[in-house]
């Protein structure tokens, strides 16, 4: 059965499209043959969503190898939920892609551009999808590397570069952490399977070689999804890298690496373990706390608009990350409506800046000035996913505070529901001070004496803006969607796989024959 | 009939506004007054609807576990919609006259931001939970901020931070923790007739804490000291100030801390605990106090929007007594006041646009141009101070009669200085402009009226001043409803 195998293809399929992207060299069918497959495999995740949602959780073992020698996938509400994310967010940028790519990558690269894209694409599915924490870090590699890629084709060469450096290191030291992390827990253990961990690590839990593995992966993690104070590679690389690879990577690198978080301290080690023995919440809370409320200062003082959204990331990571180390069921719940909600925001509001940056040239607040009269589509689609950013009621973001506000209070963390909300201020500054440019700065020098008309960007442009945005207006009016998947997201995570490594075998046996 | 229709007809406006815009002038406007006719109808409609049946309510839309939208209409709510309603259709008359005369810019986005506006407002009257309320009460900001900043000018910007920051950032940062918490404590945040919050909840000081927070947070009523964004605010053309600054945006603040104390703390908790009891002197220090800063304002919008503070604490003062008379004298002085103060901003305006003055020291004399604005200016004025035969005398009674009902005999001193300093600050205004000689020596006395359309606008308002002194029954009539 075809349906059986999904989990295969999904990542298959990208991986493919990247090779006959190289072999095309020509930009139009290179993306021709991206936004195809990124197509089919929207229609895939979505198919594999209901099949766990009908279903329950899916484990398929690729190539047919039972769990212990072979590679498992392991697919429940989270993940296939993240798989539905990611793929949509990517397709949605990549149709905007087309016109900006043009504007801002050169001819001959392009083809380059989307061989990277679908790289990523497979790098970012495999690291979600996989059950086995070896393959995490492989997958996490081949995502990292192809970003790093499509960073340095930025438009500003030059700061591009640095940025892709910058990243390329913090992102290598990162991930050599949770390389490290892993083979002490396989040294440790035997076994690099996720489930056969879970049941082997309590076993061994106070021996000093996990101890360590769990120290050096949470470092890593901690790098990888920019938590405060090891962020300094984000600012930069959002800001320089082409602005449909900032939308897609803004709304699903971060996030994927926050999934690993969850994944690997909920379910692997297991929250008691992480959290309760080893404290993990006592360190993460200081962290974010500071994350979220120093980067919200940080953001009210930048003037270009990509890094007032990169700092404004980095803080909204810190959200997530002050949910999780509640290590409560409603906090895991708050944490993952985050994650899914801030993904759709801020993918939209970085596209929205694309398309300023696209008609504009630049991304100045300064240079903003009267711009709702003149792209009356995209500033109001700014201002729509801004004020998501902020909280305001019926928008997705005030779905995320609610929850993690209402989380806090359920343990009594009254101090850092103050903190979220007198962050959410600085939030209305930072928003508040584009908003206001839009609406009453006089129009700028190069918008006045531009050569080109400044106007809404083309139809490919505002399609998959639109509906980034319509998508995060529908989850803050109809919230619940996204509330009932994390809350039984949560409750698998906090409830541990719930089956043994041995069961794989005769699950694997059954489905693949 | 659906509470929901009310927020169709000025957002249906809104196309109409925009198609017209500049070249239209007259269609655009005509639009706006079909909505407002429209719009009226449809609330007296509901009223009619809830004397025959008392339940008119619209579905309920569901957000998430148990977080619902819902319209709703009561006694309160109707009372204060048909207010908005029928004050859009004097001011929007009002406007017509004012902006063409004042030859303001950006007409049409003006006309557009005022829209949205009466629209919250409309959801703000008819909010069925706190939630929605909340919703509309932040719709109301935004939708207003624009119109603060309409002249562009870096006065009006600043203003316009102002305006956001305390009216957001204290609804973000008071009142949605205060909603967060009832929605913790009690698992609901419907109004509910007699309150959700049972007085032996929690301990009475923390009952306090979780009203100031609503109190303060709810910006918009101003209560000191959280006030300082109206007198800013009065930098946006004399229409907002008169119909959103003196009615709609602060009558909103009001009503929502009335209906949070009607239904959501319910007068029972609040006489048991005595939790309101600290902060009925806020309230009683801000009328004073506020009274007293008006009389130093030579700036005449100033000195009415320190005026509309005073007064819109004479309701929050009422609203924390926590009794039934004093929450009807409450209904009534949102009405009451209502008529008076628009009355009061629209001579502001009208002077404004006839004689370029907006000084208190240059209205020496200026009864003889302008013999109508300064009559109706002095009537409206008699009914802030509430002198019979206007209509503000019968809100300042149940006031105090509220506030001898809740034992609090201080407060009616209060109230009677206040109507003293009242008449401090108000009536030197028509007596410089009758009385006084002109000091420009060769100031012309030919009348010059402000343009015909505000001058009807002026007559209307003031008229009704005069209307709900006789007949307040059908008010009172509403108001008995409230349980």
């Amino acid at each position: 059965m075809l349906s059986a195998h999904l989990p295969a293809f999904i990542i298959v399929l990208p991986l493919m499209a990247g090779p006959l992207c190289v072999i095309s060299r020509h930009s139009f069918i290179s993306w021709l043959i991206a936004l195809l497959i990124n197509i089919v495999v929207v229609f895939m995740s979505v198919a594999i969503f209901f099949q766990v949602s009908d279903e329950g959780v899916i484990r398929y073992a690729l190539g047919g190898w039972a769990a212990p020698t072979g590679i498992e996938y392991y697919i429940d509400t989270l993940n296939a939920t993240l798989l539905v994310l990611i793929t949509i967010i990517s397709l949605c940028t990549l149709v905007y892609s087309l016109p900006a790519v043009d504007r801002e990558v050169a001819k001959h690269r392009h083809y380059l551009f989307y061989t990277g894209w679908m790289l990523c694409l497979t790098g970012l599915l495999g690291i979600v999808i996989t059950g086995d924490a070896f393959n995490v870090f492989v997958f996490l590699e081949i995502s990292s590397l192809s970003m790093y890629m499509l960073i340095a084709l930025g438009s500003e060469r030059r700061q591009a570069l640095m940025a892709s450096f910058r990243y390329l290191m913090m992102g290598s030291i990162g991930a050599s952490f949770i390389l490290i992390g892993i083979g002490f827990l396989y040294a440790a253990t035997g076994t690099l399977n996720m489930i056969g961990l879970a049941e082997s690590i309590p076993n061994v839990s106070d021996s000093r070689t996990v101890l360590v593995a769990f120290s050096f992966i949470t470092l890593g993690l901690l790098i990888k999804a920019a938590v405060f104070p090891v962020y300094s590679w984000l600012p930069n690389a959002y800001q320089y890298a082409p602005t449909a690879v900032t939308a897609f990577l803004a709304g699903t690198v971060t996030k994927v690496s926050l999934y690993i978080f969850l994944r690997f301290f909920f379910q692997m080690f297991g929250s008691d373990y992480s959290f309760g023995k080893l404290l993990l919440g006592e360190v993460l809370l200081p962290l974010s706390v500071i994350g979220f409320f120093v980067m919200s200062l940080v953001a009210v003082f930048q003037t270009d608009i990509r890094r007032i959204l990169a700092y404004s990331s980095i803080a909204q990571v810190g959200y997530i990350m002050a949910a999780m180390s509640m290590a409560t069921h409603e906090g895991v719940a708050a944490a993952v409506v985050h994650i899914i909600n801030h993904a759709f925001v801020k993918a939209a509001l970085f596209v929205a800046v694309g398309c300023i940056l696209y008609r504009l040239g630049n991304a100045q607040v300064t240079s903003m000035g009267n711009l709702i009269r003149l792209m009356p589509w995209t500033t109001s689609a700014f201002i729509v996913a801004g004020l998501s950013l902020i909280g305001v009621p019926l928008t997705a973001g005030f779905v995320s505070k609610w929850n993690l506000v209402n989380a806090a209070i359920d343990i009594g963390w009254w101090s850092i529901v103050a903190m979220v909300l007198i962050s959410s201020l600085l939030a209305i500054v930072y928003i508040g001070k584009v908003i206001e440019a839009f609406y009453f700065q006089s129009a700028s020098e190069e918008v006045s004496n531009g050569n080109r008309a400044i106007k809404d960007p083309p139809l490919m442009m505002l399609i998959p803006l639109w509906t980034l945005i319509i998508i995060s207006v529908y989850i803050g009016i109809n919230g619940s969607v996204v509330v009932d998947i994390a809350n039984v997201a949560a409750q698998q995570l906090l409830n541990g796989f719930g089956v043994s490594l041995e069961t794989v075998n005769t699950v694997v046996t059954g489905s693949s024959k | 009939m659906n509470p929901l229709l009310a927020l169709l007809p000025p957002l249906a406006a809104i196309p109409f506004i925009l198609f017209f815009g500049e070249r239209h002038k007259n269609l655009r406007e005509l639009s706006i007054f079909i909505a407002g006719f429209v719009l009226l109808a449809i609330n007296i409609s509901i009223y009619q609807d809830y004397l025959e049946h008392q339940n008119v309510t619209s579905g309920s839309l569901n957000i998430f576990q148990g977080l619902t939208l819902e319209l709703y209409a009561e006694p309160i709510g109707i009372l204060f919609a048909l207010l908005a309603s029928f004050l859009w259709v004097v001011t929007t008359l009002y406007s017509i006259g004012y902006m063409r005369g004042h030859h303001e810019r950006y007409q049409t986005r003006f006309y557009i931001c005022f829209a949205v506006a009466i629209a919250s407002v409309m959801a703000a009257a008819y909010a069925g939970n706190l939630l929605t309320l909340f919703i509309a009460y932040e719709a109301i900001t935004l939708s207003t901020y624009p119109l603060v900043t309409h002249e562009g000018t870096e006065q009006a910007k600043r203003a316009g931070r102002i305006y956001l920051g305390l009216l957001m950032g204290g609804s973000i940062a008071l009142l949605l923790p205060a909603i967060i918490a009832i929605w913790w404590l009690t698992g609901t945040l419907d109004f509910v007739a007699g309150g959700i919050i049972p007085a032996d909840l929690m301990n009475p000081m923390w009952m306090t804490v979780l009203l100031a927070l609503i109190v303060f947070g709810t910006g918009k009523a101003a209560l000191m000291p959280f006030h300082s964004w109206l007198p800013n605010a009065m930098v946006a053309p004399t229409p907002v100030s008169a119909l959103l600054h003196a009615v709609a945006v602060v009558k909103t603040g009001v009503f929502l801390i009335l209906k949070v104390i009607v239904y959501i703390f319910g007068f029972n908790t609040l006489q048991q605990t005595g939790a309101a009891s600290s902060l009925v002197t806020v309230a009683a220090i801000t009328i004073l106090l506020s009274s007293m800063i008006a009389m130093t304002k030579d700036n005449l919008k100033a000195r009415l929007a320190y005026s509309t503070i005073s007064q819109l604490a004479y309701i929050v003062l009422a609203a924390l007594l926590a009794n039934s008379v004093a929450v009807k004298g409450a209904g009534l002085h949102i009405i009451t006041h209502a008529f008076g103060k628009i009355t009061l901003f629209f001579c502001a305006g009208a002077i404004m646009v006839a004689l370029h003055k907006k000084m208190i020291s240059e209205f020496d004399g200026i009864g003889k141009q302008m013999p109508y604005t300064m009559a109706a200016f002095f009537i409206a004025a008699l009914s802030i101070i509430g002198l019979p035969p206007l209509a503000g005398v019968w809100s300042k009674l149940a006031i105090s009669e509220g506030a001898m009902v809740a034992n609090e005999i201080w407060v009616v001193g209060v109230l009677m200085l206040s109507s003293l300093l009242n008449i401090a600050y108000l009536l030197p205004i028509p007596i410089r402009a009758f009385f006084a000689k002109s000091s420009e020596p060769n100031q012309a006395t030919e009348i010059r009226e402000a343009p015909l359309t505000c001058l009807m606008a002026i007559a209307i308002t003031m008229l009704g001043c005069l209307v709900f002194f006789f007949w307040p029954g059908p008010v009172l009539g509403l108001l008995a409803l409230v349980r």
